[in-house]
């Protein structure tokens, strides 16, 4: 069981990585997520169902997830719509078009495509203990995109996408497009979405057009888990540690909820307004940690 | 160098707010001027350091940088060789990086890709660059901005951007919001960096002592117009009292002017 929760966080952990990015680095709070969690699903299981290659069908996930998070930018930029309705707009439109990927169907199962899991399953067989094949793996898959990220926001551009999210006006007055910022950002963290429902459809085994939904409460409630367990520091090695660990945190207390519910007559339907009532009790936790500390009243 | 030719602003244009803030503006600055700006609240200054920047498109008029039809590039085009300091010192910098990653940033002008352009030997340079502002802040490079006070990040942003080496630097008020001692500190360093490199720049100020000290041209605003430009020998000569007697004397004028257009009606 142990096993069970850190792989369901390492594997959400991805996608929270990609919600740490548009909301706490960009600050743009991106909602096209809920659509391209699923996106990512279904892509990597039509792929996977015509017989190409796992890894070929990770690069086919996050390519679209890329394309749905510029969609998003495309129209908050040109098209003056506020952040949150632009994505909004995709997420809705994402809806019609992860069906169309199922072949007008709202659910695909792989439980015999050869998926990555399995092939990665089969290679370790015997080196390292069944159970725990999932968990290493996932574990080096976490921290290849983690560490990758950290290598990414320490270079020029990385670094300028951080100061956008902080003050947009600095950046104009570099001589940088913040519309071009904005559609790196966030077609970047679209895209680390979409790998994470890539490989949440073959954990899971099958891709459904509602896999992603009130996914970006959950990815939310797990950065602010990761920022209220931690240090604070503006290291982005440090940040995207918090993100994971936050993760993991959040996915654990809801493997909790979905198997010992029942013991106070929980059923899985109650689990959304447990993230919610989540999120507001972090936020009071964190306006109470703010609030320790002395502050001048003005006069 | 930069050149407005008949520039009109007009906000909320066909509607009963309509308001010219610009008024066929004719400006010439020549490379090597610093150029002061006084004028009461609503004269237009602002709003003409934001046409000149990009930040509003004229109604009318055409602006040439170094020759060039400039009047439609948006603001982050203009960005490369306009350089701009606000009143709010905490718009020049990003606080929640480090020293270092802003200065990197700000490095260099334009689109940045996936180089890494922070190591030791640009380290060693910003070092050096740091000095010059006798602030100690050589010794703070991996410290967050949001500890250092107004006044050095305003002392940082002025830096920062003399070392892009624009062609027109713009300074809005940008003492201001400072407190005495360090709006002193803020106005030295960018008279000095102003002259050690050459720079032309334009500064709106509400000083008239200012604007008498700094700089050889002086501009006088009001109502959206340049109603008195004055620069070299006759602008030296300038004192507070004659700027005072010369405002009024323009003001009245103004005034009258509008009476007889009443009276005419």
């Amino acid at each position: 069981m142990i096993e069970g929760i850190f792989v369901e966080g390492l594997i959400y952990g991805i996608m929270v990585l990609g919600v740490f990015i548009s909301f706490r680095i960009l600050d743009f709070p991106d909602l096209t997520v809920d659509g391209s969690f699923p996106l990512g699903a279904a892509l990597m299981v039509q792929c996977l169902l015509m017989g190409m290659n796992g890894w070929l069908a990770l690069l086919v996930a996050f390519a679209g997830g890329v394309t749905a998070g510029a969609v998003t930018a495309l129209i908050h930029n040109h098209l003056r719509v506020p952040n949150l309705l632009a994505g909004i707009l995709t997420m809705t439109m994402l809806y019609s078009v992860n069906i169309r990927i199922l072949g007008n169907r709202a659910n695909v199962p792989i439980l015999d495509q050869p998926t990555l899991l399995k092939q990665v399953t089969e290679k370790f067989t015997g080196i390292i203990p069944d159970e725990y094949i999932l968990l290493v793996f996932f574990l080096v898959v976490a921290l290849v995109v983690k560490v990758l990220l950290d290598l990414f926001f320490r270079t020029d551009l990385g670094m300028t996408l951080g100061a956008m999210g902080n003050n947009e006006q600095m950046v104009i007055s570099q001589g940088v497009n913040p519309k071009t910022l904005k559609t790196i950002g966030v077609g970047l963290s679209n895209g680390l979405v979409a790998v994470s429902g890539a490989f949440a459809a073959q954990y899971l085994g099958f891709a459904d057009v509602g896999l992603g939904q009130g996914i970006i409460v959950s990815g939310l409630a797990s950065v602010m888990i990761g920022e209220f367990l931690m240090l604070k520091s503006n290291r982005i090695g440090v940040l995207t540690f918090c993100a994971i660990a936050g993760s993991i945190c959040f996915y654990a207390v809801m493997y909790v909820g979905r198997f010992y519910g029942y013991l106070i007559h929980m059923t899985p339907s109650d689990l959304n307004l447990i993230k919610g009532v989540l999120i507001i009790v972090l936020l009071i936790a964190t306006q109470a940690k703010k609030l320790k500390v002395p502050f001048k009243v003005a006069k | 160098m930069i050149e407005l030719k008949n520039v009109s602003v007009v906000f909320g244009q066909g509607t009963i707010n309509e308001n010219k803030a610009l008024k066929n503006i004719n400006l010439k600055v020549k490379e090597g001027d610093f150029i002061t700006i006084i004028g009461s609240n609503g004269a237009g200054k602002s709003t003409l350091f934001n046409t000149i920047a990009g930040t509003y498109l004229p109604s009318e008029g055409q602006i040439l940088a170094n020759d060039k039809n400039v009047t439609r590039d948006p603001e982050y085009k203009r960005a490369k060789y306009i350089g701009r300091i606000f009143q709010n010192p905490l718009l020049g910098t990003a606080g929640n990086m480090s020293l270092e990653d802003n200065m990197t940033i700000t490095h260099k002008k334009g689109m940045k890709w996936l180089r890494r352009s922070l190591n030791n030997k640009t380290r060693e340079l910003f070092r050096q660059q740091l000095v010059q502002l006798k602030m100690g802040l050589e010794h703070r490079m991996k410290e967050n901005l949001v500890m250092f006070s107004g006044g050095q990040r305003q002392a940082l942003t002025l830096l920062m951007m003399v070392f892009s080496k624009p062609s027109l630097i713009l300074l809005d008020e940008h003492t201001a919001a400072l407190d005495p001692k360090n709006a002193e500190i803020v106005l030295e360093l960018t008279d000095k960096f102003i002259s050690e490199y050459n720079l032309t720049g334009m500064m709106i100020t509400h000083n008239m002592t200012h604007a008498i000290e700094f700089g050889n041209r002086l501009l006088m605003m009001d109502g959206g117009e340049i109603i008195f430009d004055i620069e070299g020998e006759e602008k030296k000569a300038l004192t507070v009292e004659k700027l005072i007697q010369k405002f009024h004397e323009l003001r009245n004028k103004t005034f009258e002017n509008d009476r007889t257009l009443l009276a005419e009606e």
